[in-house]
């Protein structure tokens, strides 16, 4: 970087830093901006940065080499992030990767030369109903061709901009057609239930709850038995309880919209179609918790729907429903803020999360201390799924008798399914809880299928002879995904792909996730390449064990499950491509020493 | 009572293991009416005399040399141990698998700030460098591992004897806890 520019960088990255207040609290919103001003944030940024909000160079490092959308390296004006999940892959991903190549003519990693264009990699953008998809300049990009891919970058070299690209792709259907979203993507809502996607009015659940105590309305969230959505199921009533109790600074409401599983995208659909609804669980747990503060953390993936969101907020502060005396109710005042992820799986830990919103690495906290009680800058913090927000404004206005009547037993309610893969209606589905995945794929419109993956890749792998398990707490829970294979798919290599996934997601902190998801991914490796013996098949389900009971969060707890559910109702493939001797290595001496004969321009003698 | 047959190994290792097998210190005689030593830089024979019951390799593979004398050994050897962090998970000369072995070459013998008309090392005599460093068991077949840089020499003691005699190991917490 040259003397004058590095002047004139420092200037502007004070600017930036002052948007932010200079405070290191707001670290990721002042790199997202740093990154999307310049295309990345180098050396001498990080320097700036750690100069302008007085903290350590190396914590501004750690955040920018964490997550997926921040770059030390240059990326294009137009970045282009094509995501590798699973489905993607079943839909075409190759030939729409090497398309991107071929038009951009760089390869994926790399950057062109007049810095248009860069082609990256990540993870599940929340787009399985689409694939595949990208986001470019920030945009989703869905549905992708050959053919489409070269007409975008076409489009892009001729100076027109993704928002003019999309309009002439056409857009999706529902609000992604509102003016403030015009998106090309797709709602693809197959069913609307009677809790979450039936008619609300704005503000009949938050005046139903300011009529009541915040005890009452705690109790009635109680009775609905109303169970977390995002994935552990714990029962939200007693988690609001348990918030308001809790000693301490200000209390603050966190609406979790990281949805980074692969295969689920209930809260983008939710976002787009139902944003009041969501934001009136947040106010109404504000209510319930006596917080005053709420905050939508959003995952970068969704920011298309930024200022739309902020607009429904706005509206809802002019009617009242946001701010002081929300409601009407005197004293009562409490506001919502969104936070932007900067793409990173990790980040929909609830401790990961608030990590990031403190504007750190979205590494998880040792827990105990719980959220509840010491969570958010250190302030008792409630963190919630979108979907159970949506759903606790409901009970809240409707009364937990009209809820329980929707679903069974423990597993109350609706459920929203976002539905993949080969099956002839892929979108989301609210249908009650406990339905058997059967009668789901019938519905789905899933002929034959070989297998479901319920709840993503940290869920369970499952064949026909669970065919009739059902969908609930208390046998298959999801927070959404359900993943259709049909009988000619390849289920290893989807496995591999989720290891893939699981690998390059671990945050790295604890020695068995990161080891691990490395270990069981040259594990697969050595068995697609036919140096598997069953030897390797237990050490993978050792392994697997030792990654479940002394990883440090749910993400390495989880990480093996891929591995541990195909080994238990898929075996055979596996037995299929091991060999019987008992132990192979796969190492290859040629191989081995290939680079060194090369350097000295020596070969091997014959052994 | 037939003696059992040990050779012992330094492949990619530093001999502080095998200066751990010696740190058993007396019990040296005991072990030796247990075992006679065969292959081994303890005693120097350079050749396998026949087939051995154990043989304990340190250091992991970093050439093809490295790969030579481990295959011989497994063939060799009914029970094989790997000795030591270098030989279960490459130990210190595997910090290089994250670097390209050209680039490490290049660094070492051409571009380095020391180097005077740098050449990279080429005789026939030397073995040829693997692209990194890899775990014995990644190359052969290991059937137990000792853990440790080095392992203590009760350790392995306690290890041998229970491997010759047939007696369960008594591994209390004490002897293989690393921090
Ligand atoms: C790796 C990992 C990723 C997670 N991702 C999400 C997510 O995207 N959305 C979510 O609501 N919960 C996610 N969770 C669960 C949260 O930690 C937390 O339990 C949840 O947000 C609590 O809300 P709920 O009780 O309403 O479900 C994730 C957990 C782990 C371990
Ligand atoms: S389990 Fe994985 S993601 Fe969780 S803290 Fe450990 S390394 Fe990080
Ligand atoms: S494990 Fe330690 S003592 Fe043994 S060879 Fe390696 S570096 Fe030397
Ligand atoms: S230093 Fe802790 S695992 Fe290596």
């Amino acid at each position: 970087m040259q003397e004058i520019n590095l002047k004139a960088l420092q200037g502007e990255i004070k600017a930036i830093a002052a948007t932010e207040g200079n405070q290191r609290t707001r670290l990721i919103n002042v790199v997202r901006k740093v990154q999307a001003a310049y295309g990345q944030v180098s050396d001498p940024m990080i320097d700036l940065i750690s100069e302008a909000l007085s903290m350590p160079r190396i914590e501004v490092e750690g955040v920018v080499s964490f997550y997926h959308f921040l770059s030390k390296r240059k990326l294009g004006r137009m970045p282009v992030f094509l995501n590798s999940s699973a489905v993607a892959e079943m839909m075409g991903l190759k030939e729409v990767a090497a398309a991107f190549e071929k038009a951009a003519g760089i390869k994926f990693g790399e950057v062109t030369p007049d810095e248009l264009l860069s082609l990256s990699w990540t993870s599940c953008i929340g787009m399985s109903d689409q694939e595949p998809a990208a986001l470019i300049g920030g945009l989703p990009f869905v549905r992708l061709t050959p053919e489409k891919v070269f007409s975008i970058i076409e489009g892009l070299r001729s100076g027109k901009s993704p928002q003019e690209l999309v309009e002439k792709l056409g857009v999706g259907d529902g609000n992604n057609a509102h003016p403030l979203v015009r998106s090309m993507v797709n709602n693809h809502l197959q069913l609307s239930g009677q809790v979450l996607f039936s008619s609300f009015t704005n503000g009949a659940a938050l005046r139903k709850a300011v009529s009541l105590t915040p005890e009452q309305v705690i109790e009635e969230v109680k009775r609905s038995r109303l169970r977390g959505r995002g994935g552990a199921g714990f029962p939200t009533g007693m988690k609001w309880d348990f918030c308001r109790k809790a000693q301490g600074g200000e209390h603050y409401v966190f609406c979790n919209a990281d949805e980074g599983e692969p295969g689920t995208f209930t809260d983008r659909v939710l976002l787009t179609e139902k944003p009041e609804l969501v934001f009136e669980g947040m106010t109404v747990a504000g209510y319930a918790i006596d917080a005053e503060h709420g905050i939508l953390y959003l995952r970068q993936e969704y920011q298309y729907l930024l200022a739309y969101l902020e607009d429904v907020l706005e509206k809802r502060r002019t009617a009242g429903l946001l701010g002081k005396n929300c409601a009407g109710k005197a004293g009562f005042n409490f506001d919502i803020r969104i936070q932007m992820g900067a793409g990173a799986y990790i980040c929909g830990e609830e401790s990961a999360l608030i990590n990031s919103t403190e504007g750190r690495r979205g590494d998880p906290r040792d827990r105990p201390p719980f959220p509840v009680q010491s969570g958010y800058l250190g302030n008792p913090t409630l963190v919630n799924n979108v979907e159970t927000l949506a759903a606790a404004a409901r009970v809240v206005e409707n009364g937990a008798e009209w809820y329980i009547v929707f679903g069974s037993g423990q597993s109350t309610g609706t459920k929203l399914l976002s539905v993949s893969g080969d099956c002839r209606r892929p979108g989301v589905y609210e249908l009650p809880m406990g339905l058997p995945v059967r009668m789901i794929l019938a519905v789905v419109g899933a002929e034959n299928p070989q297998a479901v993956q319920v709840g993503g890749p940290s869920g369970t792998f499952i064949a026909e002879k669970d065919f009739d398990r059902k969908i609930c707490y208390d046998d298959l829970s999801t927070g959404g995904a359900l993943i259709v294979f049909g009988a000619d798919r390849d289920i290893m290599s989807i496995v591999y792909n989720f290891a893939c996934f699981f690998e390059s997601e671990s945050c790295g902190w604890c020695v068995p996730c990161r080891v691990g998801t490395r270990l069981l991914k040259a594990k697969l490796e050595k068995i697609n390449q036919g140096n598997g013996t069953l030897r390797d098949l237990a050490e993978m389900e050792q392994w697997g064990k030792i990654m479940k009971s002394t990883s440090r969060c749910g993400l390495g707890q989880t990480a093996a499950n891929p591995e541990l559910t195909t080994l238990a109702n898929f075996r055979s493939i596996y037995q299929h491509r091991i060999k019987e001797d008992e132990y192979l290595t796969g190492f290859d001496l040629k191989t081995a020493v290939a680079e060194a004969c090369e350097a000295t321009g020596r070969y091997l003698q014959d052994e | 009572m037939v003696k059992a047959k040990i050779a012992t190994t330094s492949l990619a290792g530093c001999f502080g293991c095998h200066m751990s097998i010696l740190d058993i210190d007396e019990r040296i005689l005991k072990l030796a009416e247990l075992v006679e030593f065969d292959k081994s830089p303890i005693n120097d024979i350079k050749r396998f005399s026949g087939q051995c019951d154990v043989g304990l390799i340190e250091g992991g593979c970093c050439n093809h040399e490295n790969v030579e004398v481990l295959r011989a050994f497994r063939k060799r050897c009914n029970i094989l141990v790997s000795v030591g962090e270098c030989a279960l998970m490459g130990g210190l000369p595997a910090l290089r698998n994250g670097i390209p072995m050209t680039e490490c070459l290049k660094e070492a013998y051409l571009d380095g700030p020391s180097v005077v008309d740098g050449s990279i090392p080429n005789d026939p005599e030397l073995p040829l460098i693997l692209d990194k460093v890899y775990p014995c068991h990644e190359v052969v077949k290991i059937d137990y591992f000792l853990p440790g840089c080095p392992p203590s020499a009760d350790l392995i003691w306690e290890s041998l004897v229970g491997l010759l005699t047939g007696r369960e190991a008594d591994l209390p917490y004490e002897l293989i806890k690393y921090d």
